[in-house]
């Protein structure tokens, strides 16, 4: 049974609980012990938000270890850089292409960061990075805001799970309304991950 | 069969556990990290749940209801406490009948909270027996634990968790059935529940004699565990640390307490004497470290493990090596992050108190603002202004118009005080005006009172009540203006302009928090009168009511960039090619309209002409 260190890093609103949610109790129910842990802070009002994930064995800390993290998902391309640091050696980036300019930028001397900028610094801790389409998936899918679900099904081509185990807990934590576009933006993700893997691999050998 | 196993946070574990244990009434105040126990609790259908003016009222109630024989609980924040600590000591001196907890969420790291407070220590002071679990599956195992401790040893039991026990999910276990459920009867005892110095002498004995019993109850708890490994080092640890000290001294012999008052004195002894080297990993204060060395035993702690702040693996494997007690990072080396732009939490696109800030930021500058004045510009910190205002704050969303753009807020100290701060630095001669803002909520918690001496008192004070109709910052809780109970069901709702106008406040208005120019003209003649004076402020939170408008446009040729609407510090308007620009996914707009009410072009509006 591998060990699994996740980290969800995106802004309030955009559905980074629900994701870690989703993982966490994927995870159970597939035999793991695992714990998350949110902070929050005050971001209902349009903070960072952070979710850890850690499936295991026997999983103690809630909190994932600086340098120890397997799967760092950006919802948001500034989060991604901010947390790039949790990143073990070899560790996968997962990054939607998804800007939400803070108004601290306004009239401050630190710009926000262009794509580039956020691969450089991500580049530092590892060189698995890779860039979705997020907000493409999410106008095609007809959901927007199916974006976590975008991400969670990037994640799901690295965890060697069948898919059945993640649409079933999608659709138990969906609204029906949402069900369809979100199973459509789950499998587009997955989709968008084997493509860059196998065109990664391919450009390696 | 039922499914057992579920992934719960340790407020759900501890709601489910009360639940099984039997619980009857809950109370509570809402409070990061604590809210969500109460939430929980009022999914169950045979639980009296309610949602209290404040915790001292939450604690009076289930204390009312554990004389009756019952289980009862009330759930609070660590400052929640505080306010509560009267009824706390008072219950310890009475004890009760049926069983009562009461839960205190601590918040170390102050994730959202305006102080760091290690409440262990009422544990002591009040000499009430304490529990902390380490993880959800013990969550909901030690509400049965505490609910039999209360009514074996007639004391009060506190069980304590932190931000990580209460909002991190773990696997959980959950079997058996609800019991422990009891028909209420009041039985007279007048010198048990009556407080009068004869009676209370009585009571302060028993408490004394019930700590030596539970000192030798807590040897045997079946949660407290030793664990036997490497004995060169043994970590003694409680809560979530034990979590983060299982992580990091991986080899390490590990005694897990589980009863951290008293404290297990001979289990600690054998434990000692097991290992070469005795250390306490534990957040915020050096409590067990203390409890420890006082046992005569060798110990270190807090001279390695911070003793300010949340802990993580990361601060107890760092203070460790530099202790040398861990030979080598298993982490590289951090790399110095890029410099980025933070990202602080705003007041949200359409809030009600947007406009009110920014008035009292206007009124009460201490440098101009003048168009073009940068948004980033700070406050000069120093003398107020005079003929400016002082704002004195509170505790609510509100507490972010401090931040730059708004910088309207001089003070914010606890729940309630910015009436009474303000009524004193009135009487101590300051020549500003001084207003107070409160939230609805803050101000049925701990505001009226205060209202009332400034009254008596002969007061000036303007008091703006921003009525958003919620406890918005905690996740949208209900209260007693709202007419709505904590099980969502009708009930009546307390008026705050005849409440102020029943304490005897005559110049009481209501204002339109959407209304920028009257609220601006309001408080400018209220600050001018001799008398008391009450501005509620009214607007619902945009996120309670999900408002939803046509999203309002800037018109680019009637821009000037003078840039007045970003002062207001609405995440949804911001700079592009110098012209102020405004987020459509983000504006509630015709819900709103505040921005193009500060716009001196009038360049913003739903049509973009």
């Amino acid at each position: 049974m591998r060990n699994v260190n996740a980290l969800m890093v995106g802004v309030g609103g955009q559905g980074v609980v629900l994701a870690s949610d989703i993982m966490a109790e994927v995870g159970m129910n597939s035999g793991y012990d695992v714990k998350k842990s949110d902070s929050l802070g005050m971001s209902q009002r349009g903070g960072s938000v952070v979710s850890h994930v850690r499936w295991g064995q026997k999983v103690f800390s809630p909190m994932v270890k600086q340098g120890e993290v397997d799967f760092l998902l950006g919802f948001e391309q500034l989060e991604a850089a901010r947390w790039a640091p949790y990143l073990k050696p070899g560790g996968v980036a997962i990054v939607a292409d998804v800007v939400i300019v803070p108004v601290s930028v306004i009239g401050s001397s630190v710009p926000y960061p262009n794509q580039n900028e956020v691969k450089n610094t991500i580049s530092r801790y590892s060189d698995k990075i890779y860039f979705i389409p997020a907000n493409r998936i999410g106008l095609e899918v007809g959901n927007p805001r199916a974006l976590n679900m975008v991400m969670l099904g990037c994640l799901s081509v690295f965890l060697g799970l069948e898919a059945e185990a993640w649409t079933n807990n999608i659709c138990q934590h969906l609204n029906a309304n949402f069900v369809r576009s979100s199973l459509e933006a789950f499998s587009r993700g997955a989709a968008e991950a084997r493509a860059m893997t196998l065109s990664k691999a391919q450009s390696l050998s | 069969m039922p499914k057992t196993i579920r992934l719960l946070s340790g407020n759900e574990a501890l709601a489910l556990g009360a639940y099984h244990a039997g619980v009857k009434v809950a109370a509570a105040y809402p409070g990061t990290p604590s809210t969500e126990i109460l939430e929980a609790l009022a999914t169950f259908d045979d639980v009296y749940v309610e949602w209290s003016t404040n915790e001292k009222v939450a604690l009076e109630v289930a204390l009312g209801a554990a004389y009756s024989g019952v289980r009862a609980l009330a759930s609070m924040k660590h400052v929640g406490l505080n306010v509560a600590s009267d009824p706390f000591f008072a219950a310890s001196t009475t004890g009760i009948v049926g069983g009562l907890v009461v839960i205190s969420c601590d918040d170390p790291g102050e994730h959202s909270s305006q102080g760091e407070q290690d409440n262990r220590h009422y544990a002591k002071f009040a000499k009430v027996p304490m529990l902390e679990p380490t993880d959800s599956q013990e969550a909901f195992e030690l509400m049965q634990w505490a609910f039999n401790i209360s009514e074996e040893f007639d004391t009060p039991v506190l069980l304590r968790s932190t931000t990580r026990i209460s909002h991190c999910k773990t696997v959980v276990n959950a079997t058996g059935e609800r019991s422990g459920l009891r028909q209420a009867s009041f039985k007279r005892s007048p010198s048990k529940f009556v407080m009068v110095p004869t009676y209370a002498r009585l009571r302060r004995q028993a408490m004394e004699e019930r700590i030596v019993k539970l000192r030798s109850y807590v040897e045997n708890f079946p949660l407290n565990e030793m664990l036997l490994a490497d004995r060169k080092l043994g970590v003694i640890s409680s809560g979530v640390a034990y979590q983060y000290a299982r992580e990091v001294f991986k080899d390490a012999s590990h005694l897990k307490l589980v009863t951290t008052y008293p404290v297990p004195a001979e289990l600690i002894r054998r434990f000692a004497r097991e290992v070469e080297r005795v250390i306490v990993v534990e957040e915020l204060d050096p409590f067990l470290e203390e409890e420890v060395r006082c046992l005569g035993i060798p110990v270190t702690g807090k001279d390695f493990i911070p003793i300010i702040g949340e802990l993580n693996p990361e601060t107890v494997e760092s203070g460790a090596i530099k202790a040398g007690i861990l030979k080598t990072a298993t982490i590289s080396p951090e790399k110095a992050p890029q410099q980025l732009p933070p990202r602080p939490p705003l007041l949200c696109p359409g809030c009600p108190h947007s406009a009110t800030e920014f008035a009292l930021r206007r009124l009460g500058f201490y440098s101009p603002t003048t168009p073009g004045e940068l948004p980033a510009e700070r406050k000069i910190p120093g003398q107020a202004k005079k003929g400016g205002l002082i704002v004195t704050g509170d505790i609510g969303c509100y507490t972010l118009g401090v931040y730059a753009p708004l910088l309207a807020l001089d003070t914010t100290a606890c729940m309630g005080a910015s009436i009474g701060q303000a009524l004193g630095l009135e009487k101590a001669g300051v020549p500003n005006k001084v207003v107070a803002i409160i939230g609805d909520s803050t101000f049925l918690h701990s505001g009226i009172t205060s209202l009332v001496d400034v009254v008596y008192n002969q007061g000036k004070t303007t008091v703006i009540i921003l009525d958003n109709g919620t406890t918005a910052m905690t996740g949208h809780q209900g209260h007693p203006g709202m007419g709505i109970s904590a099980k969502g069901t009708k009930t009546e709702a307390v008026k705050l302009e005849e409440l102020a106008r029943g304490i005897g406040v005559r110049d009481v208005n209501v204002v339109n928090a959407f209304d920028f120019e009257a609220i601006e003209s309001t408080i400018r003649r209220c600050v001018e009168t001799d008398e008391p004076s009450v501005i509620v402020v009214r607007g619902a939170c945009p996120l309670h009511v999900r408002a939803s408008g046509t999203p309002f446009k800037v018109d680019a040729e009637k821009c000037d960039s003078c840039f007045a609407c970003l002062r207001l510090g609405c995440p949804a308007i911001s700079i592009a090619e110098d012209k102020a620009r405004i987020e459509v996914s983000l504006c509630i707009g015709s819900a709103c309209t505040i921005c193009a009410q500060v716009c001196p072009q009038k360049a913003i509006g739903e049509v973009a002409r």
